[in-house]
């Protein structure tokens, strides 16, 4: 090759164009790459040759943080994994330190849960398929839902004061009951979204320009995923069929009927066709939900959270009032509790795959040891053999269809 | 049949004996531990057998134990069966001057990042692994951060000066 390729009448460096291949450095900050991610690319021409991932660029040590802190203080921390959609890390962490503390939730309140994480499917997964099409060049869509994804966090703002990192829920139950407000805003989301959502769909499913973006992008056979250790959408796409909802169901989920979506080839474009579906299967298990929770009648309408007073913090009221109250809330908020010793692992569905909890306990007031199985962080090493060989904007494409979230990657 | 944790464990006793110890099921999860030189062996049992069939590598970690002399980090796998859909954890005990351990990542892929992380932060030496580098923490770093001997910050100190920044 370098024979050919010497010229001389130019005269370069001794070995300088030996190199036929161009380093390019993807990020960390670029504005298609939607984070803090970093790629150092080898291409060739435009194919990538090779693609080497740099993370941890937003690490803030959460699992060391833990272990100072008692366990209703984690959950701020669980907020900054997977921002798109932190009620269900917040649910996930409830459900972990209940498991620890055998804390038995009411069924309303399993329901109430189940509607917040379904939401925030939603939302988790309309950011990650309205971006996959900003990257192929479709910015209408991704305008056109972003006004649904806002009811979604007023609806959060109504129940937790806040919208992104929301720390919703306490252990046992959530910090307050719906209002009415929420009830409304349900209402009006469950009655428009199906709409917006089918014309998102229409937007994009059958669109030749998006097809033939997506179809055989990214693709990754049913065993590689599962050795790779995809979970959730990514993995239902290469056609494996585990829902951690359905496997080890959680908040009552068994009480729900819904569909696992799959796909058959793991490309952009049939994990794009799952979220899809996802989201009206979210939308089914939402109606269900509310049906039921409609069907409590008396003293059980009103229960939204376990008898628990170790952990659950007494209302206002009663801390002015009631001495027991007080005692309780003074061991709460000081963190003077002690937990049980042991150990447990409580998986939910996130929004892009099986987000885990590893507690270790020693019997000591914060958890010894806390480790979080992010599913992100586990799936994205594929990166490099699912971009091999592929155009640089077909990496770009599957980078935002795998649901890469930096805050969950980095922990 | 159901693949419950009694037939695990006893298919796991037929194959190692005493090698396989400390069963316990805490939360239902069946948990054992083998030393750290047979740890390939049992997940290659694990992974091939016909009936135990545990393919799917859920999660890997450590966690540092300071006061077992010995045995002072403990590399913990988390295994999936996703057909019978039960899930088992598996310990290794190392001592932690010789942090070494097999890597497990010819039989999971997914084990390259997550036992990259674990040097990051425990120092666990996975003998074999590819590329075993830092992963989220800078490559200069010159110690394990998530050991028990690196406190975090004492929250009372006051000989800081951070009235920009911190609290």
């Amino acid at each position: 090759m370098s024979e050919t390729l010497t010229h001389n009448h130019i005269k370069l460096p001794e070995g300088s164009i030996e190199k036929t291949t161009t380093t390019l450095n993807l990020g960390p900050t670029h504005p298609a790459t939607h984070g803090v991610f970093q790629n150092i690319l080898e291409l060739d021409g435009e194919r990538i040759v090779s693609a080497e991932q740099t993370v941890g660029y937003i690490h803030r040590a959460f699992e060391k943080l833990a272990e100072r802190r008692p366990l209703y203080q984690v959950t701020p921390l669980t907020d900054r994994l997977n921002y798109c959609s932190s009620p269900i890390n917040n649910m996930g962490w409830h459900l972990t330190c209940e498991k620890l503390l055998g804390v038995k939730t009411p069924k309303r309140v399993d329901y109430l849960r189940v509607i917040i994480m379904e939401l925030a499917r939603i939302s988790d997964h309309l950011i990650c398929n309205s971006v996959v099409g900003v990257d192929s060049g479709a910015f209408t869509g991704f305008l056109y839902v972003m006004q649904y994804r806002e009811l979604i966090y007023e609806i959060y703002e109504e129940i937790c004061g806040s919208r992104l990192t929301t720390n919703i829920g306490r252990i046992g139950g959530f910090e307050r009951n719906f209002n009415s407000t929420v009830w409304e805003k349900l209402d009006k989301f469950l009655a428009e979204y199906p709409a917006v959502l089918k014309e998102f769909e229409n937007l994009f499913t059958r669109n030749r320009i998006f097809m033939e973006r997506t179809i055989g992008c990214g693709p990754i056979s049913a065993e590689r995923a599962l050795n790779y250790g995809f979970t959730g959408p990514n993995l239902r796409a290469a056609g494996v069929d585990y829902d951690v909802r359905v496997h080890t169901p959680y908040s009552s989920y068994e009480d729900f009927s819904f569909e696992i979506p799959v796909g058959k080839t793991g490309d952009c474009y049939d994990r794009f066709l799952v979220r899809n579906y996802e989201m009206w299967q979210s939308i089914e298990i939402v109606k269900q939900a509310y049906q039921k929770i409609q069907e409590f009648k008396g003293a059980d309408a009103e229960v939204y959270h376990a008898d628990v007073p170790e952990y659950y913090l007494p209302e206002k009221k009663d801390v002015y009032t009631k001495m027991e109250a007080l005692i309780w809330h003074f061991k709460i908020v000081m963190g003077e509790t002690e937990i049980p010793a042991g150990e447990v692992y409580q998986a939910v569905e996130g929004g892009n795959g099986e987000l885990g909890f590893y507690l270790i306990s020693d019997g000591g007031r914060t958890p010894y040891r806390l480790h979080f199985r992010r599913p992100c962080f586990i799936y994205y090493q594929a990166y490099s053999e699912l971009t091999k060989g592929s155009m640089l904007s077909d990496a770009i494409i599957t980078m935002s269809s795998l649901n890469l979230i930096a805050g969950e990657l980095d922990a | 049949m159901n693949l419950t944790n009694d037939i695990i464990k006893a298919k796991l006793v037929e194959k190692f004996g005493d090698i396989v110890s400390n069963f316990e099921e805490p939360y239902g999860m069946l948990t054992f531990e083998a030393p750290k030189e047979q740890n390939l062996k049992v997940l290659q049992f694990l992974f091939d057998d016909a009936e135990l069939r545990f393919q799917f590598l859920t999660d890997l970690c450590a966690v540092h134990y300071p006061d077992q002399k010995g045995r002072e980090l403990a590399v913990v796998y988390h295994l999936h069966n996703l057909r019978d859909n039960v899930r088992i954890r598996f310990k290794v005990f190392t001592a932690i001057e010789t942090p070494d351990v097999f890597t497990a990542t010819q039989l999971y892929s997914t084990a390259n990042w997550m036992e990259r992380e674990t040097y990051d932060f425990f120092g666990v030496n996975f003998v074999g692994h590819p590329n075993l580098k830092r992963i989220l923490n800078v490559d200069e770093m010159d110690y394990f951060p998530l050991r028990k001997e690196y406190p975090l910050e004492d929250q009372t100190r006051i000989d800081k000066d951070d009235a920009m920044f911190g609290r």
